[in-house]
């Protein structure tokens, strides 16, 4: 299975902003690939910068420097026409069903507006069939067909943006948070429709979450994210069981079970993340981390593979 | 009223019924809800969306928005007190001093031009007629309670972040030690690490401070982390109650089967999640018979058209459900997981 090249390889990735106190890094150096119809997890805390990676991949933010491969071909490289060809392959799914959606188009005009102005189908009743059989996929009922989004529940729409993610019959997609504004009971609904629709379609997924135990249970990798820069990447089972590096350890502590036996010792962090602006080049965790030492206020820590497909930025570990 | 030494509940509310009504139709928010808290412990409220969580919190003070809101019936205790009888000049001096709240959103329930420490001696000065500068210096003593220096009083809720403004807003509502903390989704806008951080800090002050806490949530993990007793609402009424060992191992209704059936288990990555089929109902248009029935795998004819009364498994624990009566309650084995 190695033998063949992944679907999409990034590496160093690196999105900067600028702001009136200096630069901003939300995104630094970051590298890592998905063999097709494989998920990868990415987790973190608000600000860590795992939106601006699912985004800078796509291209719909330009990134500040490095290298995405998709199907081996350099997207940073392409002209405008081109990436927009590639982006029919490539979709994105939103953290808000509310406000990704155009409030003033029915449910049919969302879902097909891909497929027109990529001009895939340019018969209407084509076009209608198609948005029909979308909605079957996605499990929207047909009399929602010419409903407005504010007609609907946060599932049936979040329903809609997958639907439309679907339309141009992509590979790849990205789904930044796609359950975290719905209850419980909807979230589940949504994530086996995700994972039914993958089976189906032999989709690649990178799935944007903050949600640890959400992605356990939806990805084969986790990435793990800190301050712009990713920390830990591994197999999923491998990192749940035994996470290396003090980050992950503590944010696998913190989540809360709904259990009555609490198996772990609870980790608990001490102060918040720090500002992304002009960091200085050192470990980016050293300020929270129980294990600090001199050499993380000094030097900043590579991404090393300690074992085969376990990476992780830590002096503790393997360095 | 009842008298206050031999009240055990510190809250008890019987029969509740609110509603909003507006010009589209009557949205029954809460209907007939029963519920008791034991002093110094915690209860969790947990629910969806718009199963009446907020609404019921928002009763307790009496600050539903009328209109369009409503309290139609029911008796609501604090301390053996019926608030819904008190004139709202004694309502004046019980929010804040006797009950106070905090909200989901630490970003909106802060004055944004004001310094956070002039924000917590408001409280005290109101309450406890101290001077203002005596106000403040409690003010102070307060926010380093919560894990911040008490010079950082003088700076503004923008200068804050997330959690440190949750631990401003927790400061606030404990500054005049109150008998009841109404806690709505405390940790909800806030990341697991510091969610961590802000359970821990309300465990602590809670034993502190020895105050009965109403938690509003969402999230099981929460309620398993801080509650001792469970009550699980939809469509504004109480389906099951028990205590945290009667709810996660004795799980009697099929509602709360489903939640827990529909969140991912750390343990067992293999296993399927098993989501409630369909949505939470219309409150305008609440379904006859059981809520649920029309979501429930174990629906029966009965469901349709009566509302299922409670049965006790023991003590605490009661179950509102057509499957149960007063023997398979305590015996058999009715849901199938």
């Amino acid at each position: 299975m190695n033998d063949q090249r992944p679907l999409l390889e990034v590496k160093n990735l690196k999105k900067y902003f600028k702001t009136p106190h200096g630069m901003l890094h939300a995104v630094d150096d970051v590298t890592f690939s998905i063999e097709e119809g494989k998920t990868l997890g990415m987790v973190g805390e608000s600000g860590c910068g795992k939106s601006t990676a699912g985004r800078a991949i796509l291209r719909l933010i330009e990134p500040t420097g490095g290298s995405i491969f998709f199907e081996g071909e350099d997207l940073l490289l392409l002209n405008r026409r081109k990436m927009q060809d590639k982006r029919k392959k490539m979709q994105i799914i939103f953290q808000d069903p509310f406000s990704s959606l155009d409030p003033r188009k029915t449910v049919s005009q969302i879902i097909e507006e891909p497929l027109r102005i990529n001009r895939i189908l340019r018969k209407k009743y084509e076009r209608l069939a198609k948005v029909l059989e979308l909605m079957e996929l996605v499990g929207l009922a047909e009399r929602y067909i010419n409903t407005y989004p504010h007609e609907l529940d946060g599932g049936t729409r979040q329903r809609i943006g997958i639907a439309r993610a679907l339309a141009m019959n992509p590979k790849f997609i990205v789904c930044d948070e796609p359950v975290s504004a719905l209850d419980v009971s909807i979230q589940a609904q949504i994530m086996n429709l995700l994972k039914q629709l993958q089976e189906k379609m032999g989709l690649t997924y990178i799935f944007i979450t903050h949600d640890l135990s959400v992605v356990n249970h939806f990805s084969d990798d986790i990435a793990v994210m800190y301050l712009g820069k990713l920390v830990e990447k591994a197999p999923a089972e491998v990192l749940f069981r035994d996470p290396l590096h003090p980050y992950t350890q503590a944010l696998l502590s913190a989540i809360p079970t709904p259990t009555l036996k609490k198996s772990k010792e609870r980790i608990i962090l001490k102060g918040e993340i720090s500002s992304p602006v002009e960091p200085q080049p050192v470990c980016r965790f050293a300020n929270r981390c129980i294990h600090v030492m001199e050499r993380c206020r000094q030097e900043c820590p590579e991404l090393v593979e300690v074992e085969k497909d376990r990476y992780v930025a830590c002096f503790l570990v393997g360095q | 009223m009842k008298d206050q030494n031999t009240v055990t509940n510190a809250l008890e509310i019987n029969d509740l019924v609110v509603e909003y009504r507006t010009e589209d139709g009557i949205v029954q928010a809460v209907n007939n809800l029963d519920m008791k808290l034991e002093k110094g412990k915690t209860l969790g409220l947990v629910g969806e969306t718009g199963a009446g969580k907020t609404t019921t919190g928002l009763s307790i003070l009496r600050l539903i928005p009328d209109p369009p809101g409503v309290i139609v019936s029911g008796e609501i205790y604090l301390n053996g007190k019926n608030l819904l009888l008190a004139t709202e000049k004694a309502m004046e001096k019980i929010r804040g001093k006797q009950v106070s709240m905090i909200f989901q959103d630490p970003m909106t329930s802060l004055n944004p031009v004001t310094v956070v420490e002039d924000q917590i001696a408001e409280v005290i000065e109101l309450h406890e007629n101290l001077s203002k500068s005596k106000s403040l210096e409690k003010a102070r003593n307060m926010l380093e309670l919560v894990g911040i220096p008490g010079e950082r009083g003088k700076e503004y809720p923008h200068q804050f972040s997330g959690g440190m403004k949750q631990r401003v807003v927790i400061a606030i509502a404990l500054a005049c030690n109150p008998l009841l903390l109404i806690a709505d989704e405390p940790t909800t806008a806030l990341d697991v690490t510091i969610q961590a951080q802000v359970l821990e800090l309300m465990k602590e002050l809670r034993e502190t401070y020895d105050t009965s806490m109403l938690m509003i949530t969402h999230d099981l993990g929460v309620v398993s982390e801080i509650c001792d007793t469970v009550s699980v609402i939809y469509a504004g009424r109480i389906v099951e109650h028990g205590t945290l060992e009667d709810i996660f191992e004795h799980t009697g209704h099929p509602y709360t089967e489903g939640l827990f059936n529909s969140l991912p288990n750390l343990e067992d990555r293999q296993s399927k999640l098993k989501p409630i089929k369909g949505l939470m109902p219309d409150p305008s248009n609440l379904p006859a018979g059981c809520p649920f029935h029309p979501r429930c795998n174990y629906a029966l004819e009965i469901c349709k058209s009566a509302a299922p009364p409670k049965v006790y498994r023991n003590e605490n624990h009661y179950i509102r459900c057509h499957l149960y009566d007063e023997v398979n309650v305590k015996t058999g084995k009715v849901l199938k997981g």
